[in-house]
């Protein structure tokens, strides 16, 4: 085949892959079953910023509402992209989406860029929810252009250097019912991640742990996008550590790259007609 | 056109799947010319969905040669892809999907793959009308019934126009009603469209009604492979020969499938022979027997299909 039919074939299935991804951002934010899980969050969320409101950052005057707005946004992009793939994967494994994608030509292809649209999509959307809802309820947040500029380069370096990882973790686990474990996990290290209180408050050996994960990178991150230049005292170093950020995220990216591609195709090949009747049975049988 | 009718889209020999100590497929050796209809046809447990699955390059085989469209399944690429057709049965998948728009988002990853010959993909409400599906189509998946869902799977398998179709027990699940518009489809398939089919059933009335060929799968072998006709006088090991002579009435079960010299020697001895009966056992009873002993014992393996030689003459007042 010429390189212009592969190109072709490769764009055919990249354009397939769009929709996907539009089709099932639209089903994300219409049906009642997606929606409560993106609505549960943000509303708890708002709920925490209800319940620190007048608390200042330890040592400090600075409100710490303001602190914890941009955290959560930084911890809400790494979710998205971390935990987000998982159940996802096991569940289309596990109903035979993942099949039907292997039976079409570049269907795998198609499939990706789909999940990687819907979950750029609908943390997008969760984001401007967040931000909208929460800025009432906070003080002393800058929002200008740079911050803009900001935040939509953490947005893309956050995805970036998550969704790979996160795919890969979801073509390690063997069922939903594992797959459910990685948000759970991600929940437990986001305590040590700066989002709800600084990380400097944290005994030594928990701040290194909570500096190996993207959640706390990105969260100061957004940090130094939307606050006051002065609140960097209340940093590790009273530094942004900008570049130090990149390349955290960066060896995240590296890894994600590296180990993705080998785990999806090892997980991929193991899918067959049998497979999915094997995995139906199971429900059947044991209903998980 | 002689050539393309003659040529081979599907070709299997001494093809063997062994899962630790135990052989699925013990040497499984058939080929499907260009637009023909085949039923793999075998009791649970035959290897009819180990050996559909190696052709359509989800199974890596222990060992044998493989070709389908020419090309090995196992390294089949994304252009070989794009000439098969698998008909996956679907269970809750794409559930808030509309089924035009799963049939439209499946159609088009096919456009490139369009020749000059062949249209690709199907026109998708041509393929909805076709398989009856018109009036449901702004329908979300999970608003289906069993057998409409099984009709969109069949739509999902052939929208690109396949060379070769691969269908694991297609029927499973259909009314009455919804089964003859499949072997319809099926017959519009081959007929028009010089597909060729491979589909596995355990329902013999199924297989005679859709096949132009039959193989029959049992303990990883194939036991008979031919028409239905053909299969009878394969299969069918037994017949049975009743007379009456000396005020009695008399049972001989032949072990040999022609009881043409049993007979013969019967009236040469006997000459007060009265109501001679030769009843062969019909596909239907051999195809039923095949299917009870792979159920009652898998582990007797061997020789499944000889040890049906059974009555050695007895004699019924």
């Amino acid at each position: 085949m010429t390189a212009t039919a592969t190109f072709d074939v490769r764009r055919a299935a990249v354009r397939a892959g769009f929709s996907r991804g539009w089709i099932e951002t639209r089903h994300n934010l219409t049906e009642t079953a997606f929606l409560i899980g993106h609505i549960i969050p943000v509303v708890a969320y708002i709920g925490v910023l209800l319940l620190m409101r007048g608390k200042t950052v330890a040592g400090t005057e600075f409100a710490l509402v303001t602190m914890v707005l941009p955290s959560l946004l930084g911890m809400t992009i790494v979710y998205g992209g971390l935990s987000g793939p998982a159940p996802a994967l096991t569940a289309d494994r596990e109903d035979g989406t993942l099949l039907r994608a292997k039976a079409t030509p570049h269907g795998m292809l198609g499939y990706l860029v789909g999940k990687i649209v819907m979950f750029a999509l609908t943390t997008l959307v969760s984001l401007v929810a967040i931000l909208v809802s929460g800025m009432w309820l906070v003080d002393g947040l800058v929002l200008d252009a740079r911050a803009g500029l900001l935040l939509t380069l953490l947005f893309v370096v956050g995805m970036v250097s998550t969704v790979p990882f996160g795919v890969a973790l979801g073509s390690l686990m063997k069922s939903s019912f594992q797959s459910m474990l990685v948000p759970l996990v991600c929940m437990f290290i986001t305590m040590a991640s700066g989002i709800f209180f600084p990380i400097t408050i944290l005994p030594v050996w928990l701040q290194w742990l909570g500096q190996v994960f993207p959640f706390y990178w990105v969260g100061l991150g957004a940090r130094c996008a939307m606050l006051p230049p002065e609140m960097v005292v209340a940093e590790i170093g009273q530094s942004w550590r900008t570049l130090e950020m990149f390349v955290v995220l960066g060896v995240w990216a590296v890894i994600g790259f590296a180990l993705a591609p080998g785990l999806l195709r090892r997980m991929a090949r193991g899918q067959s007609g049998s497979a999915l009747a094997r995995t139906r049975d199971r429900y059947m049988t044991k209903g998980y | 056109m002689t050539h393309e009718t003659s040529e081979i889209a599907i070709d299997v020999r001494d093809l063997r799947m062994r899962y630790g100590t135990k052989d699925v497929l013990a040497g499984v050796t058939f080929s499907a010319r260009r637009g023909e209809v085949l039923a793999l046809l075998g009791p649970n447990g035959a290897g009819k969905t180990t050996t559909i699955e190696i052709l359509e390059g989800f199974r890596t085989r222990s060992a044998g040669e493989v070709s389908v469209l020419g090309v090995d399944p196992a390294r089949g690429d994304e252009a070989w892809r794009a000439r098969i057709g698998v008909v996956l049965q679907s269970w809750r998948d794409h559930r808030y999907w509309r089924v035009r728009e799963l049939l439209a988002y499946s159609a088009c990853f096919y456009a490139p793959y369009s020749t000059a010959g062949v249209k690709r993909p199907w026109a998708v409400d041509e393929l909805l009308e076709i398989v009856g599906l018109t009036a449901s189509a702004g329908e979300k998946l999970l608003a289906l019934s069993g057998g409409q869902r099984r009709r969109l799977d069949v739509a999902i398998g052939i929208i690109g126009r396949p060379e070769v179709v691969f269908f694991d027990e297609p029927t499973a699940g259909f009314d009455p009603h919804a089964r003859r518009d499949f072997h319809d489809l099926i017959h519009r398939l081959s007929d028009f469209d010089n597909t060729t089919i491979l589909m596995t059933t355990h329902d013999l009335d199924e297989a005679e009604k859709i096949a132009d060929r039959i193989l029959v799968l049992d303990g990883g072998r194939i036991v008979a492979d031919g028409s239905a006709d053909r299969l009878a006088r394969d299969l069918a090991t037994t017949a049975e020969v009743r007379w009456s002579s000396g005020g009695q009435r008399h049972v001989h079960a032949t072990g040999t499938g022609d009881p043409s010299a049993f007979v013969r020697e019967l009236m040469m001895r006997h000459t007060d022979v009265t109501d001679l009966e030769v009843r062969r056992a019909s596909l239907e009873d051999t195809y039923m027997a095949l299917v009870q002993r792979a159920e009652s014992g898998r582990s007797s393996g061997e020789g499944t299909r000889h040890e049906a030689e059974v009555g050695k003459g007895r004699v019924q007042s």
